[in-house]
């Protein structure tokens, strides 16, 4: 059944802009994309709205929704009460391209600061073996859609815009994470590096981007705190680096 | 301006555009906390009412200082003077560091008290207060990569806290076979303890969480298993022990002054 519903929708670009009142018609079954689509449509024809597979996979229609990271074509209209407006923002991790299209780049220059798996020098191709537990917590990880949802509510970039040189973030923990438990990599320093260049002691484990992970990856407690562990083995543990030293462990 | 009003960013003058109640939480927790670390500095420096009739407070276990009565300790082992520069010095003041350390370390903890005390942030997406954020990468802050220290602290103290339990199974004449209301909340309250510390994040990660190849390892593999478990319930674990701990010290402490009898069901 069609109801009319009142959204709030932020237009402007890096120079200005404003919330604007827009009413609009909403069916069952839609969500919150689907009526943007229809202001675009019928409204404001020239609303820059990122989309692309509205099925929640391709990560590309992030925004705030009441306030709230989301995916917007996952965001139901009938989560809303009746007659509640609906506000709708650009992320506000990252600068303003354009109403609600973000710039993301941030993401890639990190991404790309990453060091990449390392394969064994004494295995060829195709000689790679691995048993699926050695394999299936870094799994988890690679559910990740790159949505930047955890990017952009992590308060460490957040709210402090001269971090984002020193910190890369929790999608960027979760993929160290993959690595350094990777049974095959032989990357020495991710731990090290993990704490001295891409900032993972600076997040304080407040679990915002667990909160607003799609894919439900627990980002926290799955990869950040087991890593900080590992930065601990080798930081500040003198136990385990006098044991690394004795016993040639993995340092 | 810095943060969400960055000039390059969407210009919206609100800190947060949330319509829920993002403060209940962060403020329940610190209505929660404060009132502990309220209670629990009272009874640290109260240096009474912890012990009565083989029931002993977990605030005050294993009393190691001369104040100690005798029955309080375990093996005669007291040996902290009973004052310092001329001052008295609770029991409780000398062990609290230790599980207050695991706690103040912990990394359940850390979350709740960062949103609910400093800000930062109170809740997802809300801007939090501070002009500069440097995390856990100076002092004090830095300290917090102890928490596995204090887990090896809160794992003695959970073993001490266990024979405390099973002490309480003895009657006012000191024979075995009795069992009060006081040795259930004592029982209570130490299993919770093991349980919030088997779920701890550092545990999962000394008991398998550090290992690259789990294939090599199958039986840590299972009790890793096992432990993230236990480790989805670590926040509420967290919180039930606390509480656990809490009430263990009011009810001896209202047994020990006399407020409260201890209803035998057997002795």
């Amino acid at each position: 059944m069609a109801r009319k519903v009142n959204l709030r929708i932020w237009r402007g670009d890096s120079n200005s802009g404003a919330l604007q009142n827009v009413e609009v018609e909403a069916n069952e079954g839609e969500v919150v994309l689907d009526v943007i689509h229809r202001v675009q449509a019928t409204q404001m024809g020239d609303l820059a709205v990122r989309w692309n597979c509205k099925a929640g996979k391709c990560g590309s229609c992030s925004m705030e929704i009441n306030g709230k990271p989301r995916l917007a074509c996952m965001t139901r209209m009938s989560s809303f009460e009746e007659g509640e407006e609906i506000t709708v923002t650009p992320l506000r991790a990252f600068p303003v391209i354009k109403d609600l299209v973000a710039d993301v780049s941030f993401n890639y220059k990190k991404a790309m600061e990453i060091p990449a798996y390392e394969h064994p020098a004494d295995l060829g191709p195709g000689e790679a073996r691995m048993e699926q537990i050695d394999v299936e917590r870094s799994q988890e990880f690679r559910k990740c859609i790159e949505c930047f949802l955890c990017q952009d509510t992590c308060h460490v970039i957040r709210d402090h815009e001269e971090n984002k040189k020193s910190f890369a973030g929790p999608r960027f923990f979760i993929r160290i994470a993959e690595l350094d438990m990777h049974p095959l990599d032989m990357l020495k320093n991710r731990k090290r590096t993990a704490q001295e260049e891409h900032g993972l002691g600076m997040c304080n484990i407040t679990k915002c981007c667990t909160e607003v992970c799609p894919e439900h990856i627990r980002i926290t407690d799955n990869a950040i705190i087991p890593m900080k562990e590992r930065v601990v083995d080798v930081k500040y543990d003198p136990a385990r680096w006098l044991g690394s030293k004795i016993r040639r462990r993995e340092g | 301006m810095s943060g969400v009003f960055s000039p390059s960013r969407a210009q919206i003058k609100e800190r947060t555009l949330r319509t829920d109640k993002w403060w209940l939480q962060p403020l329940a927790t610190f209505g929660v906390l404060f009132s502990f670390v309220i209670y629990a500095t009272f009874r640290a420096f109260e240096g009474d009412y912890y012990y009565k009739d083989h029931l002993i407070s977990p605030f005050y276990s294993p009393c190691l200082s001369e104040a100690c009565v005798d029955e309080a300790v375990i093996g005669g082992f007291a040996p902290i003077s009973a004052q310092i520069f001329n001052f008295p010095l609770s029991p409780a003041l000398i062990i609290l560091i230790f599980p207050l350390g695991f706690r103040m370390t912990c990394y359940y903890y850390r979350k709740a008290y960062y949103r609910a005390f400093w800000m930062s942030p109170p809740a997802c997406a809300v801007a939090e207060p501070h002009k500069k954020y440097t995390g856990e990468t100076r002092q004090p802050l830095i300290l917090q990569n102890a928490h596995r220290w204090f887990f090896y602290a809160g794992l003695i103290f959970n073993v001490i806290l266990t024979y405390d339990a099973i002490i309480s199974f003895k009657n006012k004449d000191g024979e075995w076979g009795a069992m009060s209301v006081g040795s259930l909340v004592l029982v209570f309250s130490a299993a919770m303890l093991w349980m919030y510390s088997l779920s701890c994040h550092t545990c999962r990660h000394t008991i398998g969480g550090r290992l690259k190849h789990f294939s090599k390892h199958p039986i840590r593999y299972k009790a890793w298993t096992t432990i993230s478990r236990l480790n989805h319930s670590h926040a509420l674990f967290a919180w039930i022990s606390l509480f656990a701990v809490a009430f263990a010290d009011i009810y001896v402490r209202q047994v020990a002054s006399g407020a409260w009898t201890n209803f035998y069901f057997f002795e």
